[in-house]
């Protein structure tokens, strides 16, 4: 890797790592001094290595200066000696370098138990995902304004106040007490599940920010598996659905950037690793009693990665609509079962069905009553497309309703 | 939307044997039709299937298995629904496959503590 894409590079993986680390040391009230110290350190990167070059071992050089920044700030914030200091953590004397433990272990957890800070219910979800991005994911505002479709100011302010909060319930960065950890990972989970929707459903053409979003889920959802406290079903079978999703990132847009329907996409564009990869995750997720959204999701997924329409796929995708639906129901999946119900049972079931729905507000009710109605009825499928074309909101939207209208003619 | 629970009863002496393929059919009939009540956002909980003997406990501390033994038809399980009025409460439980089976649904409008 060359010199300009080592630094970005090493930001994205080490900038979250370095925080957290830090953060830890200094307590959740110190988060924006964490912050800092990271942002220096890759400056003094930026300014040093163009002349000296590269160093041996980039890392462990960003992890020494990280840590003699550290280290002298403790020593020089005269207001932090007095009022933070005292309040370190481990109640130890001497602050020195040595204390700034910036070993693989205490990486691994410093980022774990921040992950549980940052998604501790008394902060707002979208708060959460914002923290989680800029302090776990080393997204700068820009880039998190950019990634979440909202503006630089909106995302200062978000983050602000979370962390303002934070502070406020003086939310300890650590790991949960045992007995919690599955009720405080329900939080967690919701919360890297949202990150990852954001990236794949984003309406952003631009690429790149959606599938590090993606990519960043799927790592801090890696993270919860490498520990055995965290290592729960519900962990595997979100990676699973996150995995099954990623595998079709290079098959769901054409070379515009628009996005291509499931029905139409190149299967040989399908990443049969992170697909396997995938399968690997519901196996470990099958274990224990509780079936979660997650699980059942996964399994609607692991049928879209099998591309050829049987009854079989269809009539287990339909079961696990029921099921997600009783679980917990979304017009989505409401509209989703009533699509599945059509593939295995005949369009005239499925529009029984969907009519009972009334989603009158809803663009996709309408666009999926005209796909029902397209063999059956051409007039009642191009009223209900054209409805369809005036509640929708996207240009994504609007196109692939156009697109269903020229069909019919 | 008021609350209603549905009791569905079913005479256990005319249920057949099931092979497994014909057990599953069944639960896919129930699973079609709790899902389409759940499709419309309108299922309160799922509830349960019930086993068909229980214990009944009358004052005294007399305990009996039963009281199935005289009465045709037991409660085979419960779900809760919601819906606008009776009249819809009934087109929900029209689908009902215990229908199929020489059952009924009774259908009771919860009414709070």
């Amino acid at each position: 890797m060359d010199q300009s894409a080592l630094i970005p590079h090493l930001f994205r993986t080490e900038f979250g790592r370095i925080t957290s680390v830090l953060a830890w040391r200094f307590g959740i009230a110190h988060i924006e001094v964490a912050e800092d110290i990271a942002g220096e350190t890759f400056l003094a990167a930026m300014e040093t290595w163009p002349y000296k070059g590269i160093p041996d071992n980039p890392t462990g050089w960003l992890y020494t200066v990280a840590a003699n920044k550290a280290k002298n700030y403790l020593a020089r914030d005269t207001n932090f000696q007095k009022k933070i200091a005292p309040e370190l953590r481990r109640g130890e004397e001497a602050v020195n370098a040595q204390d700034i433990d910036l070993s693989p272990g205490n990486i691994k957890d410093s980022q774990l138990r921040m992950l549980f800070a940052i998604c501790h219910p008394a902060i707002p979800q979208e708060a959460q995902i914002g923290l989680a991005l800029r302090v776990l994911c080393g997204l700068g505002i820009d880039e998190i304004a950019h990634a979440l479709l909202s503006n630089k100011e909106t995302i200062n302010k978000r983050l602000h106040r979370a962390k303002e909060k934070l502070r406020d319930e003086d939310i300890v960065i650590d790991l949960p007490p045992a007995a919690e950890i599955e009720q405080r990972l329900d939080t967690v989970l919701t919360t890297l599940y949202l990150l990852f929707n954001e990236g794949y459903y984003s309406e952003t053409h631009d690429e790149m920010i959606r599938e590090d979003l993606c990519r960043e889920a799927i790592r801090l959802a890696s993270l919860l598996t490498e520990s055995e406290q965290t290592n729960i079903p519900a962990v595997n079978a979100l990676l699973a659905l996150m995995c099954f999703h990623a595998s079709r990132f290079a098959a769901r847009r054409d070379s515009e950037g628009d996005m291509v329907l499931y029905a139409d996409q190149d299967e040989s564009l399908w990443d049969q690793q992170l697909i396997a990869r995938g399968v690997g995750y519901i196996n470990a997720a099958s274990r224990g009693e509780r079936l979660t959204r997650y699980h059942v999701e996964a399994g609607i997924a692991y049928w879209h990665t099998i591309k050829e329409d049987t009854p079989e796929k269809w009539e287990n995708i339909l079961q696990l609509y029921n099921i997600l639906l009783q679980i917990q129901y979304s017009p989505v999946a409401a509209l989703n079962r009533t699509f599945a119900l059509a593939k295995a049972r005949g369009k005239e079931e499925a529009i029984t069905e969907a009519e009972k729905l009334q989603l009158t507000t809803n663009p996709y009710y309408y666009t999926l009553l005209g796909e029902l109605y397209a063999d059956q009825d051409h007039a009642k499928a191009r009223s209900y497309l054209d409805k369809a074309l005036s509640l929708a909101v996207t240009r994504a939207d609007r196109r692939s309703i156009r697109q269903k209208l020229d069909r019919l003619s | 939307m008021k609350e209603y629970l549905l009791l569905y009863r079913m005479d256990v002496t005319t249920v057949p044997n099931r092979t497994e393929e014909q057990a599953a059919q069944v639960m896919q009939l129930w699973m079609d039709w709790i899902g389409g009540i759940a499709a419309k956002g309108q299922l309160v909980s799922r509830g349960s299937r019930l086993e068909a003997t229980g214990r009944v406990l009358r004052s005294g501390n007399v305990v009996t298995n039963g009281p199935f033994t005289d009465i045709k038809e037991v409660l085979g399980g419960y779900s809760l629904v919601k819906a606008a009025d009776y009249d819809e409460a009934l087109q929900m439980a029209a689908g009902c496959p215990v229908l199929n089976m020489g059952g009924s649904v009774e259908i009771r409008e919860q009414a709070g503590m």
